[in-house]
């Protein structure tokens, strides 16, 4: 597979690999994707004052294209609110990483990633409020 | 190209570099001696037509037939093509059941499938988790109205080698024709046609240091064993192949198979030196299965799953080695490995497997190499990887409810 230069920089030099210790304030995982489909990505991201969220973290087992997808969307999302950050779309991911058509569906499971780590936020710590003042109220 | 250096080669069952001494052999037949074979007006077709016989009387010899059995072809899917569609249509008054096995090559599946279309029946066999075929499980498929039964002797992607010696057997007691792919079997196995009850055998060349495009398909005399042809034209290779012959390569596979007879035995020895190496390398790992039977199999394969990992990415991690895999990311249908998936192997350990196949110029230090990179890069990518974690947790991912996409 033919790979663009910009999926092979971020197979060889992944963004933000790890996971956020299990009982940090603030975060929120989404897990997606099947083994048997060969890809599974977790995407965890930490709200911070705002609802903006502060960092992110990634571990995917798949393909390059899965594993750069997800590494992209954790830059992506640092610095968005939890809305903005839902409205990061998988054309987008696909065109900025030029991926083959038979990959798209790599970018569609990071889209999903990102979906699934704020409604698991928003079921944790309701609407995207600021933990630190949801936790003094 | 020229600055890029190439990885190390442990694709062998891809295909094989033509051998320097095969190559030196073929050129003379290209510009210098040209004549067609079938020329039987003058010196230069006679001369060409001695060179075919020559190589024809080398491909017999590796396999212990007559070389009047032996009829070139373009290669084993030709002759995959050839044996079971001649021997299915010849035989259709007396049946139209064919028996195969689901880890068989695509040419020869895809061959069968295309004669169900036209009326044919198949059964499609489950090999046992190792690889191999049950010779009991075997001749319960075989039914009154079985014609042709395709088994082949070695398997590309596993290496295992099916017990065609009693497949043999049982066909014959049967009346069913019995035809073999031993594509991936030249050279690494031996093959005595003379005990062997098969009544069709498809070769190729590029598989044992012979040159692309050339193969052969052997066809029983004794008993006699009829195929409708498949090329129709002026009647070469008595009328079950025609076209013209390719005096060159034809050339290449008699040298490539006349070497892989006088060398066979002391450089399988050296392959499997090498593979135990490998293996040795890899197996203090966690995680890691080797896939098909590790006794019935050519030293020159070995097939690896890398828990956790998923094939394609480790392939991108190891890139200074030419290898392939199972996962379906490495082919255009994002199916896993069909072999793997038959030998009951779950779609984890099939998207995780890596092949590697040992040749003529793998070296010690080329295998060393290997495992070095192959711990370096399994764990970076097992730090990347959720199930790995989770593995590591003790959570079992079976129990996991994973949303299929």
């Amino acid at each position: 597979m033919a790979y663009s230069d910009k999926v092979i920089d971020h197979y060889e030099h992944p963004r933000n690999v790890g996971s956020f210790a299990r009982d940090e304030e603030g975060v929120a995982t989404g897990m997606v994707g099947a083994p048997a489909c060969g890809d599974v990505m977790k995407l965890q991201i930490k709200v911070g004052a705002g609802g903006v969220i502060e960092d992110a973290k990634f571990k995917t087992y798949g393909c390059g294209s899965a594993i750069a997808s997800s590494s992209l969307v954790t830059e992506w999302v640092k610095g968005k609110t939890l809305d903005e950050a839902a409205g990061i779309r998988n054309t987008q991911i696909a065109e900025e990483l030029a991926l083959p058509p038979v990959k798209i569906h790599c970018s569609i499971l990071a889209e999903d990633a990102i979906k699934a780590a704020i409604a698991d936020y928003r079921k944790k710590y309701g609407e995207g409020e600021d933990p630190a003042k949801k936790a003094a109220d | 190209m020229n600055d890029r250096k190439m990885p190390i080669y442990l694709d062998y069952s891809a295909t094989t570099p033509v051998d320097p001494r095969v190559a030196e052999k073929m050129i003379p037949w290209l510009a210098e001696h040209f004549g067609n074979p079938a020329s039987r007006s003058h010196a230069y077709g006679w001369e060409a037509e001695e060179a075919v016989e020559n190589a024809r009387a080398e491909v017999a010899k590796l396999v212990n037939c007559d070389p009047k059995e032996i009829v070139w072809t373009s290669g084993a899917t030709e002759s995959n093509n050839l044996a079971i569609k001649g021997a299915a249509h010849f035989y259709a008054a007396k049946g139209k059941h064919i028996v195969t096995v689901k880890t068989e090559h695509k040419a020869v599946l895809d061959t069968v499938r295309e004669l169900e279309r036209v009326g044919f029946e198949a059964t499609y066999l489950d090999p046992e988790p190792s690889g191999l075929v049950d010779p009991a499980k075997f001749e319960a498929a075989l039914r009154p109205d079985t014609i042709v039964a395709s088994v082949m002797l070695v398997n590309n992607e596993i290496g295992v080698i099916q017990p065609i010696g009693k497949l043999g057997e049982i066909c014959r007691a049967k009346g069913v024709i019995f035809h073999v792919d031993s594509a991936q079997a030249t050279g690494k196995v031996p093959i005595d046609l003379a005990t062997l009850k098969v009544d069709l055998m498809s070769f190729s060349a590029h598989k044992t240091y012979g040159p692309k495009g050339i193969g052969a398909l052997y066809v029983r005399r004794k008993p006699r064993v009829r195929l409708e042809a498949q090329m129709h034209g002026g009647g070469h290779e008595k009328g079950l192949r025609s076209g013209t012959l390719p005096t060159h390569q034809i050339v290449g596979m008699g040298e490539a198979f006349r070497l892989a007879r006088l060398e066979m035995a002391t450089e399988n020895e050296r392959i499997r030196m090498l593979r135990d190496r490998l293996l040795a390398g890899v197996k203090g790992m966690e995680e890691v299965y080797v896939n098909g039977d590790l006794e019935q199999r050519v030293p020159h394969n070995l097939n690896v799953s890398f828990n956790f990992v998923e094939g394609e990415s480790l392939i991108m991690g190891m890139k200074e080695l030419a290898v392939s895999s199972g996962s379906a990311c490495t082919s255009a249908s994002l199916e896993p490995s069909y072999v793997l998936r038959a030998l009951g192997r779950n779609d984890e350990l099939a998207h995780s497997s890596i092949r590697f196949t040992i040749g003529r110029w793998t070296t010690e230090a080329d295998i060393d190499f290997a495992v070095k990179l192959i711990h370096e890069r399994i764990g970076k990518l097992r730090e990347m990887s959720p199930l790995w974690e989770m593995y590591k947790e003790g959570i079992d991912l079976n129990t996991v409810q994973w949303a299929a996409h």
